[in-house]
């Protein structure tokens, strides 16, 4: 029955259409690698977590896959092509630590530069922008706030003003590195809703994710990493203690609950 | 006035507005260090300059001495990139060796040049207007008028075409890399405005004391304002007031022009310090106050709720039960009565509707997580506005 079950969705997989491709990607900081040889294929439409220890590179993966960071060995492509001709259809939201919440500006301004890609370098955004980011805003429930200085907002809703963010480039590939970092279980439970809507929009949704207890409730797809790829695939085949313990290094005991 | 003193203020002036606006991105990116390095390490590219061109004002000497600005912030980061030292570190690093490569090179050559480590370091603006730039023998005013303008057009200029570029990569470098503005160029585009705009400044008010002007106006606006476009507006006032104040406070004192000008940033950032009205120290203090307050009202209040028994709300027994100092008990039991929350009859306290209805929004509010609902509560209690 498992058997059966692990062929179907492989072949699911195989046949729809591939959004992200790594391939024998290696990135190094100082000559010591913290990715090897990463080999991925992410199908279109799934809402993926990427989860692993502290170091293991989740967050690097995602950076490299972005362009933010350079490789050192290894290509990526997005259906098909590099990053930098299919920028407009990637949307990234990097940890809420990232940034410097004290800086002077606004939770609608923050919204506004989820645009800035689509406008290039030196036109500005304009009204049709801003009515995009009121409307993202409003998607993630942050409409009351919109002129709140950022650093007025809780942690839940600085995750929120970065997904509005995130909303409003209207991208088909979704990179989020660790949006629950931090927030209070309504924002997580809002912002697990909005992400299965992207999904069901067919919409392709990368999470780097260290909460092992939520990813078979949250995601369809999971990867394994630490340094390098253990397992990727559906959840339902492959996030097993087998694998819990390859990529930790324990004994790792999560049972799935049907 | 005469025409000097009017060219002078100009001069100053422009140059104010030259350095806030780079000024104010090196402060939100906290390199406000740079600028000193920047500032210190370009003398070797102005004494190479001057060496060749024997005039501070020429071109070439601009463009010298801003190629030793960006090879100081690339020095910094190399040395920063090895991860042996902290950026600090690696900022006192460099600049002390290119600065002091140009002091040797102007004590070698003292004899032969007019230029002094004095004159780069602490300018002379009230010499400015005795070098006048001459078109087909016209005068068309001091030199440095017309080099800090042009640098002033080009400053201006790009801050409007690259506004928002500037902005995203100052906020979330990261973002701004994935949407493909290259932070690398921004950053560099930045360190090239800044040692130029250093390098065009500093014969009015001296290489150090850029730093005064770039850096100064920018942190005195920062406290004032949650946008950046005021706090870019903000900060070029601030820059032409003590660029104003400090020439007439300098033409009274009989003082160091550029001095007197750095004198009044700091006594402006000094009063916008305290008395800020979000930021400033006072309003911080006074705010602290009020939340003390606030917190003890609404400690007492939820003891009144919680305790029916009479004893418990005796006035005296109130004291030791809240474990308050007879000062703090009386100025909450005023309070309280003032704002009608509560009813002393025989010395027993108890809450009133309006007490009771107070009581209930506040833990409400405390213990609710959607924040959208209860917005409006923000304008009733000031303990939640902090």
């Amino acid at each position: 029955m498992m058997n059966e079950d692990k062929e179907d969705s492989l072949t699911d997989a195989s046949a729809g259409v591939v959004a992200v491709k790594v391939d024998d990607l290696t990135v190094a900081y100082n000559y010591k690698p913290v990715l090897w040889d990463i080999d991925l294929e992410i199908p279109e439409g799934v809402l993926m977590a990427i989860v692993g220890p502290n170091g293991a590179g989740k967050s690097t993966l995602i950076k490299s896959i972005l362009g933010i960071l350079n490789p050192i060995a290894g290509s990526v492509s997005i259906y098909g092509k590099s990053y930098e001709k299919q920028r407009a259809l990637v949307a990234y939201v990097p940890q809420k630590g990232s940034v410097d919440w004290d800086f002077p500006t606004t939770a609608l301004d923050v919204v506004m530069m989820g645009t800035y890609g689509s406008l290039g370098w030196i036109k500005r955004p304009g009204q049709k922008e801003k009515k995009l980011a009121l409307e993202a805003l409003e998607k993630v429930g942050m409409l009351p706030f919109k002129n709140r200085q950022i650093s007025q907002l809780s942690g839940g809703q600085q995750q929120r003003i970065f997904l509005a963010r995130a909303l409003v480039q209207d991208a088909s590939i979704y990179f989020m590195d660790e949006p629950f970092q931090g927030v209070d279980a309504t924002t997580e439970i809002a912002i697990i809703n909005i992400l299965k809507e992207l999904r069901k929009a067919n919409k392709t949704v990368i999470v780097v994710h260290h909460d092992l207890q939520t990813v078979p409730e949250y995601f369809d797809w999971v990867t394994f990493l630490n340094v390098k790829k253990i397992a990727t695939g559906p959840v339902k085949d492959i996030f097993n203690d087998d694998n819990l313990t390859k990529t930790y290094g324990i004994n790792y005991k999560v049972s799935i609950q049907e | 006035m005469s025409n000097a003193q009017i060219e002078i203020q100009l001069i100053a002036s422009l140059v104010a507005i030259a350095c806030a606006i780079p000024g104010t991105f090196l402060v939100l990116r906290k390199m406000a260090m740079i600028s000193d390095a920047i500032s210190h390490s370009i003398l070797p590219g102005i004494v190479i300059g001057f060496f060749i061109t024997q005039d501070l004002n020429s071109p070439l000497l601009i463009l010298l001495a801003a190629i030793t600005g960006i090879i100081t912030v690339v020095l910094v980061e190399y040395i920063q990139k090895t991860g042996l030292v902290k950026e600090d570190t690696a900022i006192g690093l460099v600049f002390p060796i290119l600065f002091s490569i140009g002091v040797i090179l102007i004590a070698k050559n003292a004899n032969d040049v007019h230029l002094d480590v004095d004159a780069v370091l602490l300018g002379e603006l009230a010499f400015a207007p005795f070098d006048r730039l001459l078109i087909a023998g016209m005068d068309v005013g001091p030199k440095s008028l017309w080099v800090i303008g042009s640098i002033l057009l080009i400053t201006i200029g790009l801050l409007f075409a690259f506004f928002k570029e500037l902005k995203i990569s100052t906020f979330d470098v990261g973002l701004a890399a994935s949407l493909g503005f290259s932070p690398a160029v921004i950053h560099y585009g930045l360190m090239t405005v800044s040692s130029v705009t250093t390098v065009g400044a500093f014969d009015a008010v001296g290489a150090i004391l850029v730093v005064a002007l770039m850096i100064a106006p920018a942190a005195t606006a920062y406290l004032l304002t949650n946008n950046l476009k005021h706090m870019l507006a903000y900060a070029i006032c601030f820059g032409v007031f003590s660029a104003l104040s400090g020439y007439w406070l300098a033409h009274w004192l009989d003082a160091s022009i550029a001095g007197s000008i750095t004198t009044m940033l700091g006594l402006i950032f000094l009063m916008v310090y305290l008395f800020a009205p979000k930021k400033g120290i006072i309003a911080v203090l006074y705010r602290e106050k009020q939340q003390r307050t606030e917190v003890s009202l609404l400690t007492f209040l939820l003891h009144l709720r919680n305790h029916n028994e009479e004893e418990e709300r005796h006035v005296n027994h109130l004291n030791e039960h809240i474990n308050w100092q007879k000062v703090r008990s009386k100025t909450v039991l005023e309070l309280a009565l003032k704002n009608n929350m509560i009813v002393i009859t025989n010395n027993i306290v108890s809450l009133t509707e309006k007490g009771k209805d107070f009581t209930a929004q506040a833990i409400d509010y405390i213990i609710t997580n959607e924040d959208s609902k209860i917005e409006h509560m923000k304008d009733d209690f000031f303990l939640f506005r902090g």
